[in-house]
C-alpha cells in the first residue's frame, strides 16, 4: 500500500512533466531533449523564490509558468522553426531537432552551472508528514500531486473542449491536412511548444519541493518523460497518465524492495517490455 | 583496382606510418594528446560507419566503452593482454546486436532514446552488482605503456578504415545507403532493413568495447561512474558530425581540431566544457550541416569544377 501510494504520488508529477513533452513532440513535432533542463530551470526558480524571497513555490508558479511560456515560444520561433521550414521529411526534422535540442540542453546546463554552481539544491517546504491509510507521507508530495492533477486536468479540459485545443489536436493528427480546415499550423505549433515548456517548468517547480536537484540532473527527467510518452503513445493524454503512474509505482517498488540506485534500470525494464510487445503504446492501435 | 584507388591506398599507408611513428619523434605531451586523438578517431570513425548512412544517432558509445574497460579490469590478471580487446569486442558486438534487435525494427527516435540512457542504466546495474558482492572499484596495474596503447589504437584505427572501405564496396554498404535515403524503397527492393542495420550496428559496438579494453590500463583505477561517463558518447557524436559522416576520412577531420579545442577549454575554463559542447551541436545544425566534409564538397563545387 505504501509503495502504491508513494508511486501514485510520484507518477502524478511525472505525468505532468511528460504531458509537457508530449505536447511538444505530439503537436509541434519537436523531439525536445532539452526538456529536462527546462524542468530544472523551473525547479531552480522555485528554489530561488523560496530562499531569497520567502515566496511559497505554489505562488511562485504564477510567475514561473508565464515566463517559461514566453521563453519557450521564443525558442521555438527563433531556433526551431527554421529547422521545421528547411526539413525535407519527418525523419530529417527528427535528426535536426534531436541534435539542436541536445545542443540547447548542454548550453543550458553550462549556463546553469555557471550561474548557480554545480552543487545540489533543495529546500524544506511543507516537510511535515500527513497520514493516509495509516502510513505517513510528506505533505509536499501530496501537494505536488494535487497540483499536478489540477493542472493536468485543466489542460485536458482545455484541449478537449476549446476551439484552440481542437486546433492543436488537429495539427497533432495530421499537420499536412490541418491547414485545409483553416488551422495556422505554425502558430499552433509555437503555442503547443510554449505551452509544453510552461507545463514542464511547472512540473519542475513541483518536483523541486521534494527532490534534490542539480544543474545536470535534467537529462534523467528527459529520459523518464520520453519513456512515459513511448509507453503511453505519442499524443495520447490518457496513455501518458497511465504510463506515468506505472513508472512511478515501478520505480518506487524497485527503490524500496531492491536498491534505490536502480530506478533508471527499472524504467528501462518497462521501456524494454513496451518496445518488445507494444511499440505503438499502451492504447495505440497497431499500424499496418 | 583503379589508379585512383591505388593512389589513395599509398597516401593512406604513408599517413598511417606517419601516425605510427609519433612516439618516436613526438614529446610525451604529444604522445598523450595523440593517444586521446587516436581513441576518438577510432570511436568516431566506427560511429560514422553506422550512423552516417542510416542517420540513426547512436549514444551508446559510453556503454560499450565501459563494458570494455571492465573486461580488462576483471581479466587482466588471468588472461594475456592481447586477448582482452578481442573478448571485449565480442561482448560489445553481442550487446549491440541485442540493443539493435530491440530498437532497430522501430523508428529512429526509439533508438536514440534507448541508447541515450543505456550507459547510465548499465552503470546502475554494475554498481548494484558491485555493492552486492562488496567490491568497489578496481585497480588495473599492468606494464602496458602509453606508447603501446597508442600503437594498439593506431592498429585498430587502420582496421576500422579498412573495414569501412570494404563495407562501402559491399552489398551491405549499398543496402545501408538505400535505407538511409528511403527506408520504404529499401524494403520494396527486398532488403531486410532490420537485419542490415543490426549487422552494421555491431561494428561500432565491438570497436568501442575494444577501445575501452585497450585504454583501461591508462586509467589505473576503474569505477562505474568514470567508466560509463555518458559524456563520451556525446563527444564522439559531435566530433564525427563536425568532421562529416559522408566520407570515411570525415570524422578524423573533426576529431583533431575538437580534441585540441577541448584541451584548451578544459585547461582555461573547466566549467565551460558543457557550454562548448552545446554550442558545437548548435553550430553543426545551423551552420555546418554536412560537417567539414560538406563544406569541402561545397567549396570544391564552387571553385574546383570537378563535382
Amino acid at each position: 500500500m505504501f509503495i502504491l501510494i508513494t508511486g501514485l504520488l510520484l507518477g502524478g508529477t511525472y505525468a505532468l512533466i511528460a504531458l509537457g513533452l508530449n505536447l511538444q513532440y505530439g503537436v509541434a513535432r519537436i523531439m525536445n531533449l532539452a526538456n529536462g533542463e527546462m524542468l530544472v530551470a523551473g525547479g531552480f526558480a522555485a528554489f530561488w523564490f523560496y530562499t531569497a524571497g520567502q515566496i511559497n513555490p505554489v505562488v511562485g508558479l504564477i510567475v514561473i509558468a508565464p515566463v517559461a511560456f514566453v521563453v519557450n515560444w521564443l525558442l521555438y520561433r527563433i531556433m526551431l522553426q527554421p529547422l521545421v521550414t528547411r526539413a525535407k521529411s519527418r525523419g530529417a526534422l527528427e535528426v535536426d531537432s534531436i541534435l539542436a535540442t541536445f545542443g540547447m540542453s548542454f548550453a543550458f546546463v553550462g549556463i546553469m552551472t555557471w550561474a548557480f554552481g554545480g552543487g545540489y539544491f533543495n529546500y524544506a517546504f511543507l516537510a511535515q508528514p500527513v497520514e493516509i491509510f495509516s502510513s505517513s507521507y510528506a505533505q509536499n508530495r501530496v501537494v505536488a500531486f494535487v497540483l499536478a492533477v489540477v493542472i493536468g486536468g485543466a489542460l485536458w479540459l482545455w484541449l478537449t473542449f476549446t476551439r484552440t485545443g481542437l486546433k492543436l489536436r488537429a495539427v497533432s493528427v495530421n499537420p499536412a491536412a490541418a491547414p485545409l480546415v483553416g488551422v495556422d499550423v505554425r502558430a499552433a505549433s509555437a503555442l503547443a511548444f510554449a505551452l509544453g515548456g510552461a507545463v514542464t517548468a511547472t512540473g519542475g517547480a513541483l518536483v523541486s519541493m521534494f527532490f534534490t536537484l542539480d544543474a545536470s540532473v535534467g537529462v534523467l527527467f528527459t529520459m523518464k518523460a520520453l519513456i512515459i510518452i513511448i509507453m503511453g503513445g505519442v499524443g495520447d493524454i490518457r496513455g501518458t497518465i497511465v504510463a506515468a503512474v506505472i513508472l512511478g509505482i515501478a520505480e518506487t517498488a524497485v527503490a524500496r524492495l531492491i536498491d534505490p540506485g536502480l530506478t533508471l534500470a527499472a524504467a528501462y525494464l518497462l521501456f524494454l517490455l513496451v518496445l518488445l510487445f507494444r511499440p505503438q503504446g499502451l492504447f495505440g492501435k497497431a499500424r499496418g | 583496382m583503379t589508379t585512383r584507388e591505388i593512389r589513395n591506398f599509398i597516401i593512406a599507408a604513408a599517413l598511417l606510418a606517419l601516425c605510427a611513428l609519433l612516439p618516436v619523434y613526438g614529446s610525451p605531451y604529444w604522445l598523450t594528446m595523440g593517444t586521446t586523438m587516436a581513441m576518438f578517431a577510432v570511436l568516431a570513425t566506427s560511429w560514422a560507419l553506422f550512423s552516417g548512412p542510416t542517420h540513426y544517432i547512436s549514444l551508446a558509445t559510453a556503454a560499450f566503452f565501459g563494458v570494455g574497460t571492465f573486461v580488462t579490469g576483471l581479466g587482466f590478471q588471468s588472461l594475456p593482454f592481447w586477448a582482452l580487446p578481442l573478448i571485449a569486442a565480442g561482448i560489445g558486438a553481442v550487446l549491440a546486436a541485442l540493443v539493435g534487435l530491440v530498437t532497430l525494427r522501430l523508428s529512429g527516435v526509439y533508438f536514440v532514446i534507448f541508447t541515450l540512457g543505456l550507459a547510465e542504466m548499465v552503470r546502475q546495474v554494475v554498481t548494484w552488482v558491485q555493492n552486492q558482492t562488496g567490491h568497489r572499484g578496481m585497480y588495473v596495474l599492468t606494464s602496458i605503456t602509453e606508447r603501446e596503447i597508442y600503437w594498439m589504437l593506431v592498429g585498430l584505427g587502420a582496421l576500422v578504415y579498412l573495414l569501412g572501405w570494404l563495407i562501402g564496396r559491399s552489398r551491405l554498404g549499398f543496402a545501408l545507403r538505400i535505407i538511409g535515403n528511403d527506408e520504404t524503397v529499401a524494403k520494396h527492393l527486398g532488403i531486410d532493413t532490420a537485419l542490415a542495420k543490426v549487422a552494421l550496428f555491431m561494428v561500432p559496438g565491438a570497436v568501442a568495447a575494444a577501445v575501452g579494453a585497450m585504454l583501461a590500463p591508462r586509467y589505473i583505477y576503474i569505477e562505474p561512474a568514470t567508466a560509463f561517463a555518458p559524456l563520451l558518447s556525446f563527444q564522439v557524436v559531435i566530433m564525427a558530425l563536425l568532421g562529416g559522416t559522408g566520407r570515411l576520412w570525415g570524422p578524423i577531420a573533426g576529431v583533431i581540431p575538437f580534441t585540441l579545442l577541448w584541451e584548451v577549454i578544459t585547461r582555461q575554463a573547466p566549467n565551460q566544457t558543457l557550454l562548448l559542447l552545446g554550442i558545437a551541436f548548435l553550430l553543426i545544425v545551423y551552420v555546418l550541416p554536412g560537417g567539414f566534409v560538406g563544406l569541402w564538397d561545397r567549396l570544391r563545387r564552387r571553385y574546383g569544377g570537378q563535382p
